[in-house]
C-alpha cells in the first residue's frame, strides 16, 4: 500500500461521513466572509429559521466594495448606495449571527480577507478553510485545505459547519532547482499556468513542491497558492515547515503555550509521504522561468517578457486560433508585437495576489529615486490590509511611492475587480499585479496585463514593459 | 431548489472557450443582496452595446445584434451549448443565478470549472460534460438546423438529438437524487447533526487550538 499525500491527510482528518458513491461530509474549521457572496446565505438561514452552527469559526471583513480613498469624508468615501447597502448588510449579519472576529469598514485591521486571515493567525496548518471567494486557495500556503465555494455552500457551512463533496484528484507540481534573479513567486505561478493551461488543474488539488517552492517566503507561497485557481484547481498546497511556524508564532489567533508545541508537533506530520501516489506529476525547471507578462484575456495567455505576442495564423487548433484572435482584438494588439514595446496607461500594485508587505517592498526597491513616466496616468498602490499599510509606512515605503508620483491608498480589493471606484476606462491598458486578465475585469473595456510587483513598478517608471533583469541593481 | 427531471429544449450555441464568470455576470451586478433578477444582465458586456449598471431597464438598452442571445432563432433557449472550461474564474454564484434566471436549465460543455459546476447543482441547473467530439457535432447540427432542440433526461442520464442519436452523461447518485427531488441539501445534512457533533468533539480533543 502506498503512502498518503498531504491532501489525503487533510481530507481524512476532516471526514465526518462518506456515502457509497464517495460523496463526503467534510468538517470546516475556518469560514472567511466578505460582503459580496454572503448576504444571500444569511438571508437563506433567516428564511429557514436556522442558526449559525459555529459563529466562532467565522472571520469577516468587507473588502470588495470598499473605497481606497476619502476615508476621512463623512461618508467614508463609500458613495455608491448599493455598495454601502452591501457593506452595511454584512455589519448587520455579523451582529445577528456572530463571528470570531469582524473588521468592519475603516477598522484599523480591515483589508483583503486573504491577507487578513493569515496575518491574524486565523489560518493555520491542518485546517479546512473556505470562503465564498475563489482566491481562498491562498491559504493553502500554510498546509491548510482551502478552497472557494458558492453562496449556497456558504449557507451550508453556516448552517452545518460542513460541506458536501467528493475527493479531488491529486497533482504534484515540482519546481526544481533555483529561480534566477528577478523571478518571483508570481512568475512561477504564471509560468505554471502557461504550461498546464487555465483548465489544467480542473478536478485536482495541487501540491507544490521542489527546491524553488521551499525557498519561497510565506508571502511568496501565498502568491503561488492564490493563483492555483487560475490554473483550474480549487486548492493549492504547500507543506508547512519551519518558515510556516516562524511566520505564525505569536500571531493573534495562533496557538499559545503548551498548545503551540502540541500544534507544531502535529503540523510537522502534514506532508506527503515519500511513497505517496499522485494522479499527475508536473516537473518544471526553475532556472528556465523568466519574468512573465500576460498578453491576452486568460491567464494562460502568458509569455516571458522578451517574447512577441503570438500570431493566430500559426495556431492549428480552430478553437485556440479563435481565442487568440479574439484576445488580440480585445487587447488592441497586433500579432508579433514585442512585449517590451507595449505601452501602458495605468499601473495597479495590489490584490490578494500581491499586496503583502514583501510585495510592496519589492516594488518600492524599483521605484526608489525614480519617477513614474508622464504617459502613465495613474500608478496605484493599494496595501492588502491596515496592518500591511502601517508596516509599509513605518518603513517609509509610502514616501518612496508618493515621491515617484504613485498614489498610496487605503486597503481593499480595489482595481483587481473594480467593484469600487478604482477602475480602468474602456481601452485603457494596465500593468497589474492582480490575478485575472479577463475581459472587463478591471473595468468595462479595460485591458489587463498580469505581472509581478517588480515588473509593474518597472513598467510604471518606463511607461512600457521592461525586462527587470536588464535594469541593473534596483534602487541603485 | 427547483427539481429537474427532463427537458426538451431549444439550444443556444456559445462558441468560445474559457468563458469566465466575470463575462457571465460582470461585477457591478454583484452588489445586489438578492438571489434573483440577474437574467437580464447575463453576458452583459457581450450582449449590450452600452455599459450596464444595476437596476437598468434592459428592454431599452442597445443590443449587440451579432451576439447569440440577441438572435431571434435562439429566443427562449433553455439549453446552453458551450466550450471547454466554462465558468472559470470567480466563485460568484451569481453566474449560476443569472443563467437560471435567464431561463437556461442545462449547460453542455466538454469541461467546466469546478466551483461553477457545483454552483449549478445548487440552483436546479444541470451541467453536462460531453466529449469534445460530441460537442463539436452538436455545434455543427445547431448551426445547420434552425430551431435545433435536444431532449435531456436525468433519470436515464441521456441527451437525444432530433435524429434520435443519443449519448449518456455522468452524474453522482447524490447529485442526481437531489436534482430529481429538488431537495434542500442543508436539510439533508442536518439529518446527520449528531454525527457532525460527535466529529466536532473528537476534533476538539485532538486539536483544541482550532476552537480557540
Amino acid at each position: 500500500m502506498s503512502g498518503k499525500t498531504l491532501y489525503d491527510k487533510l481530507w481524512e482528518s476532516h471526514l465526518v461521513r462518506e456515502e457509497e458513491d464517495g460523496t463526503c461530509l467534510l468538517y470546516i474549521d475556518r469560514h472567511l466572509m466578505h460582503e459580496v457572496t454572503s448576504p444571500q446565505a444569511f438571508e437563506g438561514l433567516r428564511l429557514a429559521a436556522r442558526r449559525a452552527w459555529r459563529p466562532d469559526s467565522v472571520v469577516a471583513t468587507p473588502d470588495h466594495n470598499t473605497p481606497t480613498d476619502h476615508w476621512d469624508d463623512p461618508d467614508g468615501g463609500l458613495r455608491d448606495p448599493i455598495s454601502r447597502q452591501q457593506v452595511e448588510t454584512l455589519d448587520a449579519n455579523i451582529r445577528e449571527f456572530g463571528a470570531l472576529v469582524y473588521f468592519p469598514f475603516k477598522h484599523q485591521n480591515q483589508g483583503i480577507l486573504h491577507v487578513v486571515g493569515p496575518e491574524t493567525g486565523a489560518t493555520l496548518p491542518g485546517m479546512t478553510v473556505v470562503c465564498g471567494d475563489s482566491h481562498t486557495s491562498t491559504h493553502g500556503a500554510f498546509g491548510a485545505l482551502a478552497f472557494g465555494i458558492g453562496t449556497s455552500e456558504v449557507e451550508h457551512v453556516l448552517a452545518t459547519q460542513t460541506l458536501v463533496g467528493k475527493r479531488s484528484r491529486r497533482m504534484l507540481i515540482r519546481v526544481n532547482g533555483k529561480v534566477g534573479p528577478g523571478v518571483t513567486a508570481k512568475d512561477i505561478a504564471l509560468a505554471i499556468i502557461g504550461r498546464i493551461g487555465t483548465a489544467g488543474g480542473t478536478g485536482y488539488a495541487v501540491e507544490f513542491g521542489g527546491e524553488a517552492i521551499r525557498a519561497l517566503s510565506m508571502e511568496g507561497r501565498m502568491t503561488l497558492c492564490n493563483m492555483t485557481i487560475e490554473g483550474g484547481a480549487r486548492a493549492g498546497l504547500v507543506a508547512p515547515d519551519e518558515k510556516t511556524f516562524a511566520y505564525l508564532k505569536g500571531r493573534r489567533f495562533a496557538p499559545q503555550g503548551a498548545n503551540w508545541d502540541k500544534a507544531v508537533a502535529w503540523w510537522k506530520t502534514l506532508k506527503s509521504d515519500a511513497d505517496a501516489r499522485f494522479d499527475k506529476v508536473v516537473d518544471i525547471d526553475a532556472a528556465g522561468i523568466e519574468p512573465q507578462v500576460t498578453w491576452g484575456t486568460s491567464p494562460e495567455q502568458v509569455l516571458p517578457v522578451g517574447s512577441r505576442v503570438p500570431d493566430p495564423a500559426r495556431e492549428a487548433d480552430p478553437v485556440k486560433r479563435n481565442s487568440i484572435e479574439r484576445a488580440l482584438a480585445y487587447m488592441g494588439l497586433a500579432a508579433g508585437t514585442r512585449i517590451e514595446d507595449i505601452r501602458i496607461d495605468k499601473v495597479f500594485i495590489g490584490s490578494c495576489t500581491n499586496a503583502r508587505i514583501e510585495d510592496l517592498r519589492a516594488a518600492a526597491r524599483f521605484v526608489k529615486g525614480r519617477r513614474k513616466a508622464d504617459s502613465v496616468k495613474l500608478a496605484l498602490v493599494v496595501p492588502g490590509s491596515g496592518q500591511v499599510k502601517r508596516q509599509a509606512e513605518a518603513e517609509g515605503l509610502d514616501r518612496i511611492f508618493l515621491d515617484a508620483g504613485f498614489e498610496w491608498r487605503e486597503p481593499g480589493c480595489s482595481m483587481c475587480l473594480a467593484m469600487n471606484a478604482d477602475r480602468l476606462e474602456p481601452g485603457e491598458r494596465c500593468a497589474s499585479t492582480s490575478n485575472r486578465n479577463f475581459e472587463g475585469r478591471q473595468g468595462a473595456g479595460g485591458r489587463t496585463h498580469l505581472v509581478s510587483p517588480e515588473m509593474a513598478a518597472a513598467a510604471a517608471i518606463a511607461g512600457h514593459f521592461v525586462d527587470i533583469r536588464k535594469q541593473g541593481k534596483p534602487g541603485a | 431548489m427547483k427539481a429537474f427531471k427532463s427537458l426538451d429544449g431549444l439550444v443556444c450555441p456559445l462558441d468560445r472557450a474559457n468563458v469566465d464568470t466575470d463575462a457571465i455576470i460582470p461585477k457591478q451586478f454583484l452588489k445586489s443582496i438578492k438571489r434573483s433578477g440577474f437574467g437580464p444582465y447575463l453576458f452583459d458586456e457581450w450582449r449590450y452595446a452600452d455599459v450596464g449598471e444595476p437596476d437598468m431597464d434592459c428592454s431599452k438598452r442597445p443590443l449587440k445584434k451579432d451576439f447569440v442571445l440577441n438572435q431571434l432563432r435562439y429566443k427562449g433557449a433553455q439549453i446552453l451549448l458551450a466550450r471547454d472550461n466554462f465558468g472559470c474564474g470567480s466563485s460568484r454564484e451569481h453566474a449560476a443565478w443569472a443563467i437560471e434566471d435567464y431561463g437556461f436549465r442545462v449547460v453542455i460543455a466538454p469541461s467546466f470549472a469546478d466551483i461553477f459546476f457545483n454552483n449549478c447543482y445548487k440552483n436546479g441547473v444541470l451541467p453536462i460534460v460531453a466529449s469534445g467530439e460530441i460537442v463539436d457535432q452538436l455545434f455543427r447540427e445547431c448551426a445547420a438546423q434552425k430551431g435545433y432542440r435536444l431532449r435531456v433526461d436525468l433519470e436515464t442520464q441521456t441527451v437525444r438529438n432530433p435524429a434520435g442519436e443519443w449519448f449518456q452523461f455522468d452524474i453522482t447518485p447524490h447529485r442526481k437524487h437531489c436534482l430529481l427531488e429538488g431537495l434542500d441539501e442543508i436539510g439533508l445534512t442536518l439529518k446527520h447533526a449528531d454525527e457532525i457533533r460527535a466529529f466536532e468533539e473528537r476534533h476538539k480533543a485532538a486539536q483544541p487550538w482550532l476552537f480557540a
